[in-house]
Parts: structure tokens; C-alpha cells; sequence
């Protein structure tokens, strides 16, 4: 990384660290979810972007985060510092499984990915039917106090979620930037790239990609715990439908798939320019259902055609940094 | 002295199809053999035999005594082989010195030493002027060069060569034969061939093993084997007489 990343780096955390001083609730909204999917997707970049196994299934580990630490906490009372152990735990579980019988049976591309699918599908199956977690009627945590901070239980003000997947987004933003200039982030690119020269050249390529899908797996467990306590509620039918493991994947395909600001631009421009599009046809009075996701499809036709590497690379060419 | 590579009555068939037979040879320490004959005579599938890529229907390989029959490529590559693919395969969206330090991390303990055992082997092979430049962006030759180049960084005690002077000019396939007999000469290292390059074969080959129909059929120095009736005529022809 070069001094004017560095630079770019420090006033995106200065900006975004003051953003509360400054924001309405609203924005403070907006930036929180844009943050949110940024997180996430850098979560799902490692797997796909780093190692190159592409997962079409990843509200999988979201929702499966979600319940485990929502469920303890409304059933148990244990908070989530101790349930999101637990989420990364059933996460990891579930990653494992999935890669061990890909990686082991020799699947990959996009039966890979349609086995990533299935897992999502027939998870949110089960939670439908799993009475414990209230089945298709959904689970509810009782809704923060907003004027008070309560960090034992991760309940408070929007501002106090804000910082949090703030720092998530940062931490997994140094995570991966470590991980890329490390033996494992050489290993997973030879993959992705070749997987049978990676092997010829002695990588146990079975082992990295196991790992990758864990760490992904484990990440995205994390973002499963902050959306249960951000938003309280969770229905199987949304949280593991396959359009939530799309919009995931969106954000870093737009900024630029295994790049490091490509999953935080992405999610940004996705989120700024979808929510921009909504209001403007809400003020004009036109309200057209779907019209994110008719926007979603337009973005990702445009990106694919005249920036099939996502906005990043080029935007870091003219700003002369080094991906 | 035991030979390094010991290859004992292997066989290969695919889909019923006989790609190898019975075919025993052995390269020792130090050894400089090249494996030749038509195409579809089955030496790129005793390639991937050796360095594990499927595993034989019968026989047996042994590498340094130790047999290596069941192990996987990495497993392969881990016990000292090294190989390079006739149709190569960079990791295309990779740097040149990112392509050899994958390489030179198999026995390099960071990423930091890797990378300076990696710019040596980069400098050896004349791709210095191009190491930051990405994979995707080399020529046939330079990516020939790079499949060797990361090949060596893995400090292979064998090296499998197929067909790495395939499309080269002759004064860059002379270069190569010279880098290789230098690497044989001076590092000890034991080199395993494939060619179709026959000014390359005999200028380096201490030994050649003729491979046709998936059988041996002549084995010897350069001077013997290019008078082998047998060989002439599967073969080499006139090409011999050059």
C-alpha cells in the first residue's frame, strides 16, 4: 500500500469516525447499512474474491449468526459477547460441511455455487419449521432503549451500532490487507487463479480453501449477530432468502471482487444511489415496487459491460494507488 | 548409488485406451534424461504419474527410495519434484515475482524471503526486466520461462520439464539448454525432459528413453538411440540424418 492509499485510508476513518457529529438520523441509517454490507462483503470477498470459490449462499452465515445469538439472548438471557462465539461456531460448522463435501468431491464453479445456494435454501427451510425461533412468524428481541447505552447487551442508541460496525468494517479491512500480503493470501490468489499449478507447486490446496470458506464463514457470522441486535427482528423467509446473499455480493462485484476498498465502494455507491433513486420517485409521487432491485440489475449490467473489473481498479489507477 | 527417479513396470490406461505400458526406466543423481517420441506416445501421462496428478493402474515410482505411487501433486512436489506444464498455466492475474514467490514459499519460512529467493530465480531465467509486470501480459516464451522459473523456486531435487522449448527461437532454446546444463552441472539438479526439440534433446540428454505406444522402445545415450533402427523409423526419420 502506497502513501496516497494511506492517505485516502486516514480521511475515509476521519470522515466516517466524525459522521455522527454531523448526520441526522437518517444518514446516520444509510451510512450504518452501507457499513453493514461493506462488512459483509468484504467477509464474502475473502472467499470469493482471495481464494476464488464463488458463494451464491451467503445469507446462509447471516442468518444462521442472527439466530444463534438472538435465540440465546430472547430464550436464555445470555448476551450476545457470549452468543457470538456460539454464531461463529454454527457458522464455522456449516462452512465446513459445505467445503469439506465441494472440496472433497471435487466440486467446484458453479456447482460449487449452486451447492452454496442449497445450503441457504434448505436452512431457511428448517428455521421455518423450527418452533424454538418461532418458525416462519419470526423472532423478536425487545427493541433498544435509544437513550441509553447498554454494551453488555449490545442494546442502544443508533449511533453506538454505528461505531460498532464502523470498527468491524475497519478491522476486517486490516484483516484482509493482512491476510492478502501473507502466505495465505499468496496461496488462496494461486488458487483462484490456477488451481492445479497452486498444487503442482505444493500447496495442499484443499487445506487453503477450507480455510478460506471458514474465515468467510466465521466474518459473516459477526454481521448475522449486529443485524439481529440492529434490527430485532428476523424471519427465515428474509433473512436467508437467496436475494439477501445477491445484494451481499453485489457491493464488492461493483467495487472491485478481491480488492480491499472494492466491497466498502460498492456497498456505498449501491446503497447512496438505490436510496437517491427511491426518494426522488417518493417526492415525485411515483412509487414503483421493486425499483431497487430493478436498479441493482441496471448497475451490475452497466458495471459488468464497461468495468468488468468493478469501479475500484480503475478509480485507483486515476488516483494512483496500487490496488 | 540408488537412482533418484525409479520408474518400475508402470501402466495407465483411460477408458480402456492404453496410454502406458509397462514402461521401467530410471534417472540417477545428477541425471540429464529427456523422454521422446510421437506424439500420443504417453510421456506427458507418465509425467503426471510421477508428479501425482492420477495415479498409475499399475507399477511403481520410487523418488530417493521412498515410493511415491499414492501421494498427491503437493505431496509430490513437497518430497523435492518439481514440474512445469507442456500447456502452461500461470496465475495469470499475478505479478512475475508474485507468480515464483508462490512457488518459493514451499520451503521459505515469510513471504519477505520468499520474495528475494523468488527475484533470483526471476533474474536467472531473464524475465528481471518483467517481474512486476502481470502473468497475463507475458509472451509464449516468457511464459515458458516463468513455468521453469517457479518450478526452481520450489528447490526441487527433480526437475520435469514438458516441452519447455516448444515455440521457442533457436537462439532462446540455446540459452535454455545452457541455463538447464548449468542447473544440472553446477546446482546437482536431476532433470527429467520431455522435448520434441531435438536440438535441445541432444545437445543436453545424457540419456534418452524413447517412449512409443505408451512402451519403451530404445533407451540409451543420444549417439546410440538416434542409430536405433526401431527409433528411426516411429520416430525420428530423416530428421535424424540431419
Amino acid at each position: 500500500m502506497n502513501r496516497r492509499a494511506a492517505i485516502l485510508l486516514t480521511v475515509l476513518t476521519a470522515g466516517l469516525v466524525a459522521l455522527p457529529g454531523f448526520a441526522d438520523a437518517y444518514v446516520l441509517s444509510v451510512a450504518t447499512l452501507i457499513l453493514y454490507l461493506a462488512y459483509t462483503g468484504q467477509a464474502w470477498n475473502v472467499m470469493m474474491g482471495f481464494a476464488g470459490q464463488l458463494s451464491l449462499g451467503h445469507s446462509l452465515y447471516v442468518g444462521v449468526g442472527a439466530y444463534v445469538a438472538a435465540g440465546l439472548f430472547f430464550h436464555l438471557g445470555i448476551g450476545p459477547w457470549a452468543g457470538l462465539w456460539l454464531s461463529i461456531a454454527a457458522c464455522i460448522a456449516f462452512g465446513a460441511a459445505i467445503g469439506f463435501l465441494a472440496f472433497r468431491f471435487g466440486i467446484s464453479g458453479v456447482y460449487f455455487a449452486l451447492l452454496t445456494i442449497a445450503f441457504a435454501e434448505f436452512t431457511r427451510i428448517g428455521f421455518d419449521h423450527l418452533g424454538w425461533t418461532g418458525g416462519p412468524g419470526g423472532l423478536f428481541i425487545k427493541v433498544a432503549q435509544r437513550d441509553q447505552i447498554d454494551l453488555a447487551n449490545f442494546r442502544g442508541p443508533p449511533e453506538m451500532y454505528y461505531y460498532a460496525i464502523l470498527a468491524l468494517t475497519a478491522g476486517a479491512f486490516a484483516l484482509c490487507a493482512w491476510l492478502l500480503g501473507s502466505r495465505a493470501g499468496y496461496y488462496w490468489q494461486a488458487i483462484r487463479e490456477n488451481e492445479e499449478a497452486a498444487q503442482a507447486l505444493g500447496i495442499n490446496t484443499f487445506r487453503w480453501k477450507m480455510l478460506a470458506v471458514v474465515l468467510s464463514s466465521a466474518m459473516t457470522a459477526v454481521s448475522g449477530v449486529f443485524f439481529a441486535f440492529y434490527y430485532n427482528n428476523l424471519f427465515p423467509e428474509q433473512i436467508f432468502n437467496i436475494s439477501r446473499s445477491i445484494e451481499i455480493i453485489l457491493g464488492p462485484i461493483i467495487g472491485g471482487v478481491g480488492t480491499l476498498f472494492g466491497p466498502i465502494l460498492g456497498a456505498a455507491v449501491l446503497t447512496i444511489l438505490a436510496d437517491t433513486i427511491t426518494e426522488v420517485l417518493a417526492a415525485l409521487g411515483w412509487e414503483f415496487p421493486g425499483v431497487k432491485q430493478v436498479f441493482y440489475g441496471v448497475v451490475l449490467l452497466a458495471v459488468i459491460m464497461f468495468l468488468p473489473n468493478g469501479i475500484w481498479p480503475t478509480l485507483a489507477r486515476k488516483l494512483g494507488i496500487s490496488k | 548409488m540408488s537412482p533418484l527417479l525409479d520408474v518400475r513396470q508402470l501402466s495407465k490406461s483411460f477408458r480402456g485406451l492404453k496410454a502406458v505400458t509397462g514402461a521401467s526406466f530410471e534417472v540417477p543423481v545428477g541425471g540429464l534424461t529427456a523422454l521422446i517420441g510421437p506424439n500420443g506416445a504417453g510421456k506427458t501421462t507418465i509425467f503426471n504419474m510421477v508428479a501425482g496428478v492420477y495415479a498409475a493402474d499399475s507399477g511403481e515410482i520410487r523418488f530417493c527410495g521412498n515410493p511415491i505411487g499414492g501421494l498427491r501433486a503437493d505431496q509430490v512436489c513437497a518430497a523435492g519434484i518439481g514440474r512445469t506444464f507442456q500447456i502452461v498455466k500461470p496465475f495469470a492475474g499475478l505479478s512475475v515475482i508474485d507468480n515464483v514467490m508462490v512457488g518459493a514459499l514451499l520451503r521459505e519460512k515469510g513471504v519477505p524471503a520468499a520474495k528475494r529467493h523468488a527475484a533470483g530465480i526471476v533474474e536467472k531465467l531473464g524475465l528481471g526486466a518483467k517481474r512486476d509486470l502481470p502473468a497475463a501480459s507475458l509472451t509464449l516464451p516468457d511464459r515458458k520461462r516463468l513455468e521453469v522459473a517457479r518450478a526452481l523456486a520450489t528447490r526441487p531435487r527433480l526437475l520435469l520439464l514438458d516441452e519447455v522449448m516448444a515455440g521457442l527461437r533457436p537462439t532462446e532454446c540455446d540459452q535454455m539448454v545452457e541455463l538447464f546444463r548449468e542447473l544440472n552441472r553446477r546446482d546437482g539438479l536431476t532433470i527429467l525432459l520431455i522435448e520434441h526439440v531435438m536440438r535441445a534433446v541432444m545437445a543436453l540428454a545424457k540419456e534418452i528413453v524413447v517412449l512409443h505406444h505408451g512402451e519403451i522402445i530404445a533407451r540409451g545415450s543420444p549417439e546410440q538411440v538416434v542409430r536405433d533402427p526401431a527409433v528411426l523409423e516411429c520416430y525420428l526419420g530423416e530428421e535424424a540424418e540431419v
